[in-house]
């Protein structure tokens, strides 16, 4: 067979026909593994919220949301309140940085993990295990919950400064939206912490520098 | 030429990394470990193998005018079904490779291969030249990442051999890619110009 002619009825058939071909392919791949990959999301979360929470006889309430923030409530196989799971976005080197967190009821991080991320490998990427032994029991209402640079209590992610920035303030906005802003006294001290930063961290022996 | 030739080729002669220095952004970008390195070699391998022999098997009913359209066409399809796939049936894959799956699309290698090789060569031929190519990528690639691990985490593979404290963090950011990647360019040429 001798190669098409390059005439323009040529041309429009030839690249009409492409892209109808590939949009039909991507259609019916996309049909396929849709469903496929909701549940496998899913599954991530409902194992993520047991991780984070550190118990696996949970009762996890329906998802509800404040803002850009989706948040569950967590109960033991008794019904005892334990905490809340809260998924948090903020934009971090290489794009959107998913995180799932876990508060007890007075606000420390139970744990964390990382849901979806776009940062570098070998160095943002790490987020994901750097923070573990960092902030676990940490609480962002009562400590200086900043990378050490900027004077807070973290150690940022070698050369990562700008990712551990924003995995920080992914956990300080969950804090100050869902565990703060749900509970009214400790959303008062809250609010005077924000507004004078240095006097309240005065108060606080741990903060370094 | 036959197969072997050509797959041959693909490694040593014409190497994209260290002698056509093709796909230089994924390079230097994913090398910072050995197992990142090899990662992206093999999926832009996956790629460059299937669009070769796409791109082989219908070059003639592409016009001469519009192929470049064409082949992006068919290479941008062929990395997000792929994409797609691994995310539903292969999640741990996904979570070590997700990243760097849409780069693929942008990589100039595959683009190269269907431009040079495929759209010349019969089927069979394209298949062996991007097992050539895909593997000459990920050895480039594996080496690059193994050299910058070792010099700047003390590690190799993941496995520690002298421990981070005693790593030279530049080889882990973009100006120890630029060096290594100089220095494996000299040796490979040394030896294979020899051989």
């Amino acid at each position: 067979m001798k190669k098409l002619k390059s005439s323009l009825t040529n041309m429009l058939v030839v690249l009409t026909v492409i892209t109808i071909v590939a949009a039909g392919v991507l259609a019916s791949v996309n049909a396929v593994t849709a469903p496929q990959i909701e549940k496998i999301n899913a599954e991530n979360l409902a194992a993520g919220i047991k991780a984070v929470m550190g118990s696996d006889d949970i009762q996890v309430s329906e998802p509800w949301e404040v803002d850009a923030f989706t948040a569950y409530d967590i109960k033991d196989a008794q019904g005892q309140e334990l905490g809340k799971a809260v998924v948090t976005t903020e934009n971090g080197f290489g794009g959107p940085l998913k995180v799932l967190v876990g508060f007890s009821t007075e606000g420390n991080i139970l744990g964390y993990t990382v849901l979806e991320h776009a940062e570098t490998p070998g160095l943002g990427a790490k987020a994901g295990e750097w923070f573990q032994d960092k902030i676990l029991g940490m609480n962002p209402g009562k400590n200086n919950f900043t990378v050490s640079k900027d004077g807070g209590e973290v150690d940022a992610i070698t050369a990562s400064t700008i990712t551990s920035r924003a995995f920080l303030r992914a956990i300080q906005n969950a804090y100050d939206k869902i565990i703060a802003g749900q509970d009214a006294t400790s959303g008062a001290t809250q609010q005077a912490k924000k507004a004078e930063p240095s006097a309240a961290d005065m108060g606080t022996p741990e903060v370094i520098e | 030429m036959n197969n072997f030739k050509v797959l041959v080729n693909g490694i040593i002669k014409e190497n994209p990394t260290f002698v056509l220095l093709l796909g230089m952004c994924p390079t230097l970008g994913t090398t910072s470990s050995a197992i990142n390195g090899m990662s992206m070699g093999l999926a832009t391998m996956c790629v460059l193998i299937l669009s070769n022999l796409i791109i082989a098997s219908i070059k003639k009913l592409i016009p001469d005018a519009v192929r470049i359209p064409s082949y992006i066409v068919v290479i941008a399809s062929l990395v997000t079904v792929l994409q797609m796939v691994i995310k539903a049936y292969a999640p741990d894959i996904d979570k070590s490779l997700g990243l760097f799956i849409p780069l693929i699309v942008v990589n100039c290698i595959i683009l190269g291969r269907a431009e040079s090789f495929a759209a010349k060569n019969g089927p069979i031929a394209s298949i062996f030249d991007g097992i050539g190519i895909g593997l000459g990528f990920t050895l480039g690639l594996t080496s690059l990442g193994a050299v910058r691990e070792l010099l700047g985490t003390g590690s190799i593979f993941g496995v520690t051999l002298w421990g981070e404290s005693y790593g030279m963090l530049m080889f882990v950011l973009a100006p120890g890619a630029f060096l290594v990647l100089g220095y494996l360019i000299v040796l490979f040429n040394k030896i294979t110009k020899k051989a």
